[in-house]
């Protein structure tokens, strides 16, 4: 009996918490404690997880004693478990935010009280794309969060929400029947759907079949990741949902297409012919969404632009296939989870301070709210890769990759990550400039709130309570907690590089994956094509 | 491995008039066009189990070719539940936009056409600074006079920024204006400040 065998759990009890929260929609206090208290636990669970493979090896269990091959099996390794460790720590802050978000507003309306059985449906969704095993098991878990994100993101249905849900609804329908239809393939081509077993059969195939099908479930997976032509999508829908969710999408859902893709890519599909495309993709993602955010007047446009650019940073890592390219995207994906996240919900406090989240409208926050600049500053030049913080790291590792690799492309992506990163920090300085550094006069139309003299708001009883309502303490503290949580994976970067580089290179051998789920005989095929460059890579 | 031609051709009908469907601005054709590609995708994943054989039940006398292949069966229930739902929650969506907006059409992103209409010239980043003959406050005037000038235009300024948009006026004249706001600009020069914060008042 080891400690994997509770992995399962990871989904069990955000679903248990999901209709326990439903059961007391009436009682919203009750609502809070038991989907607090369930995502703490869950979170707890996936740290001793962690710590059960932190130096190394893979665990599987297998759901209801069913064999590997025609049972789901659910797999513990280094990258799902890292990545089970930091989406629930997200996750949990912004929770945290929204109950304060809640209870600063008064949820008595029916709409809110739906939050917290959808919001733990999403979680169980996330935690069961990344544990699974099983190709169509991680269809259900994808379909899972993405009904829950359906209901989250037209929350209150307003006009606006509407409008954007529909686009974002179509998009992912069509990008989950694209996945229906490659798994269905897989399944008639090699007769399983167990991802240890498709290693092996997947292999046997003629590379015209493997070809075609890598392709679908790349198209199906870029959609989701929002890689650059499948991105355009995102910036339209993500903006106007409310403040936590638009953080909770941001942070989590890309990343968990960009997990299959890790996952398609090492697994399934190692080796094969497709590292050239994805780097092109990667360089277009990079470039053409940062550009996207420098022409945005709102914040969260642009944060959603910047959030588009930087899955190129993940997919450039992955389309090295190097030890080091890997770990680099492996930690870069953990870091930006974490970052693009705190910088979502500072964007709703910011709103909420400002009166608007539009940079035309907003000003001189830093002198109305000095915790706020603080909460805004840091996250900003960690996403913008200023050392020391954790951006930089994970830029750097992928550029040593990139230059490691030394291909002509490879060096125009290096470049091209360098541009991005400078056209970030570009970005969120034209935030930082006009919101809080610019005086409330010289705003366009500000609202009402920022002409209101700092001296009086903190003197007096009317005003100070107003504050208190403006900033409700439970946000900005779970903003605080998220923003020095991405501080501490600068603090720890040495431990988790480590840990990033050992999922790589076990991701990248496969062995200890096939052989957790099949049992120690099954036979590790050798990596179908092998290519040049990524010989060239390795020496 | 040998397929069912009719459950072929019907298949791909079903995918040519889905993805006909899905490129309609209307929200209700769209609904239509993934229902049918969503059917389609069934009968795929049916296809892939092979022709039909015996129910999978274990008998010892039967040969096991002979049983029908029952893992298509269980990914199709699974895939009509979830697309079931989908589609619920479509009409959902659909009736809402028609109360809201009645239109049974994808709408326009006001924002997108908002920043695609926006010229390339910003007014706060790219106007040509006013030659500094002294200090920075001559751009103080600069952003001053656009500043009431821009609360003026937008008559949704209403009460607060009027009254303070015509206070900076009569602090804003031509020469003393630059000089006071240069005064202010100098540390410890409490003497000129109560001017324009009163005017914030």
């Amino acid at each position: 009996m080891n400690i994997a065998s509770f992995a399962p759990l990871a989904v069990v009890l955000p679903i248990l918490g999901a209709a326990l929260t439903f059961v007391l929609i009436r009682h919203s206090r009750a609502q809070r404690a038991v989907s607090i208290t369930l995502l703490s636990l869950t979170l707890l669970l996936e740290c001793v997880l962690l710590a059960s493979v932190w130096d190394g090896g893979t665990a599987a269990v297998n759901i209801g004693g069913w064999l590997p091959p025609w049972g789901i099996v659910m797999v513990v390794d280094q990258f799902s478990s890292l990545m089970l460790v930091v989406s629930s720590t997200v996750s949990l802050a912004v929770l945290v935010y929204a109950t304060g978000q809640g209870m600063a507003d008064g949820d008595r309306d029916a709409p809110l009280s739906i939050f917290h059985p959808t919001y733990l449906i999403l979680v169980a969704g996330v935690s069961n794309a990344f544990l699974s095993g099983d190709l169509f098991n991680l269809y259900v878990g994808f379909e899972i969060l993405l009904t829950a994100s359906y209901v989250l993101m037209t929350l209150g249905g307003t006009g606006p929400r509407i409008r954007a849900g529909v686009t974002y609804v179509v998009v992912s329908v069509v990008s989950s029947v694209l996945f229906l239809i490659a798994i269905a393939m897989i399944y008639g081509a090699t007769g399983t759907i167990n991802m240890a077993d498709l290693a092996i059969k997947l292999a046997d195939l003629d590379s015209g079949t493997r070809m075609l099908l890598h392709v679908m479930l790349l198209v199906a997976f870029g959609i989701k990741a929002a890689v650059f032509p499948l991105s355009f999508w995102l910036p339209d829908s993500y903006p106007t949902a409310p403040a936590p969710v638009t953080a909770v999408f941001a942070g989590l859902l890309t990343k968990v297409g960009v997990y299959a893709m890790v996952r398609t890519e090492t697994l399934l599909f190692p080796g094969d012919s497709l590292n050239t495309p994805l780097m092109v993709a990667a360089l277009l993602t990079m470039v053409v969404g940062i550009l996207g955010a420098l022409a945005q007047s709102d914040i969260k446009r642009l944060l959603s632009f910047t959030l588009v650019s930087h899955i190129g940073y993940m997919v450039f890592g992955l389309a090295m296939s190097s030890v080091a390219g890997l770990g680099a995207a492996v930690f870069y994906v953990a870091h930006h989870i974490t970052i693009q996240t705190s910088l979502f919900l500072v964007t709703g406090l910011i709103e909420r301070r400002g009166g608007s989240s539009s940079i035309d409208r907003v000003a001189g926050l830093a002198k109305l709210s000095p915790i706020l600049a603080l909460l805004f500053f840091i996250p900003a030049m960690n996403l913008a890769g200023i050392p020391p913080f954790s951006g930089f790291l994970g830029k750097v590792g992928l550029m040593q990759a990139g230059v490691q690799l030394g291909t002509p492309l490879a060096y125009a992506l290096v470049i091209g990550g360098a541009l991005t990163s400078l056209l970030t920090l570009l970005a969120v300085a034209r935030v930082w400039n006009r919101a809080f550094w610019r005086k409330p006069e010289d705003a366009e139309n500000p609202d009402p709130v920022l002409l209101a003299d700092p001296e009086d708001s903190d003197t007096g009883d009317r005003a100070g309570k107003r504050n208190v309502t403006l900033l409700p303490r439970t946000m900005v503290g779970s903003t605080l907690g998220l923003v020095a949580f991405g501080v501490a994976l600068t603090v720890f970067a040495g431990p988790l590089f480590r840990v990033a580089d050992q999922s790589a290179v076990d991701m990248l051998d496969r062995s200890s994956y096939i052989q957790a789920v099949l049992g120690e005989n099954a036979p590790v095929p050798p990596i179908a094509q092998p290519e040049p460059a990524q010989q060239e890579g390795q020496k | 491995m040998s397929v069912n031609l009719t459950l072929l051709t019907v298949m791909g009908a079903l995918y040519a008039c889905g993805i006909y469907l899905i490129m309609e601005r209307s929200l209700t054709r769209v609904l239509l066009g993934l229902m049918l590609l969503a059917n389609a995708t069934n009968l795929l994943i049916l296809a892939t189990g092979g022709y039909a054989g015996l129910a999978p039940m274990f008998s010892k006398d039967i040969d096991p070719r002979d049983y029908n292949d029952p893992l298509p069966q269980a990914l199709i229930l699974t895939s009509i539940v979830i697309s079931f739902a989908v589609t619920a929650f479509m009409l959902g969506i659909i009736y809402r936009t028609w109360v809201l907006a009645r239109r049974d059409e994808i709408q326009d992103d006001v924002e997108d056409i908002r920043v695609a209409e926006t010229p390339s010239f910003d007014a706060e980043d790219d106007s040509e600074i006013p030659v500094e003959t002294s200090e920075f406050p001559l751009t103080m005037v600069g952003t001053d006079g656009r500043g009431i000038s821009d609360a003026g235009m937008s008559g949704e300024g209403a009460g607060g920024s009027a009254e303070r948009g015509s206070a900076t006026v009569k602090a804003g004249g031509r020469e003393i204006k630059a000089k006071d706001a240069a005064a202010e600009e100098q540390p410890g020069s409490q003497n000129v400040t109560p001017g324009p914060e009163g005017g914030v008042k």
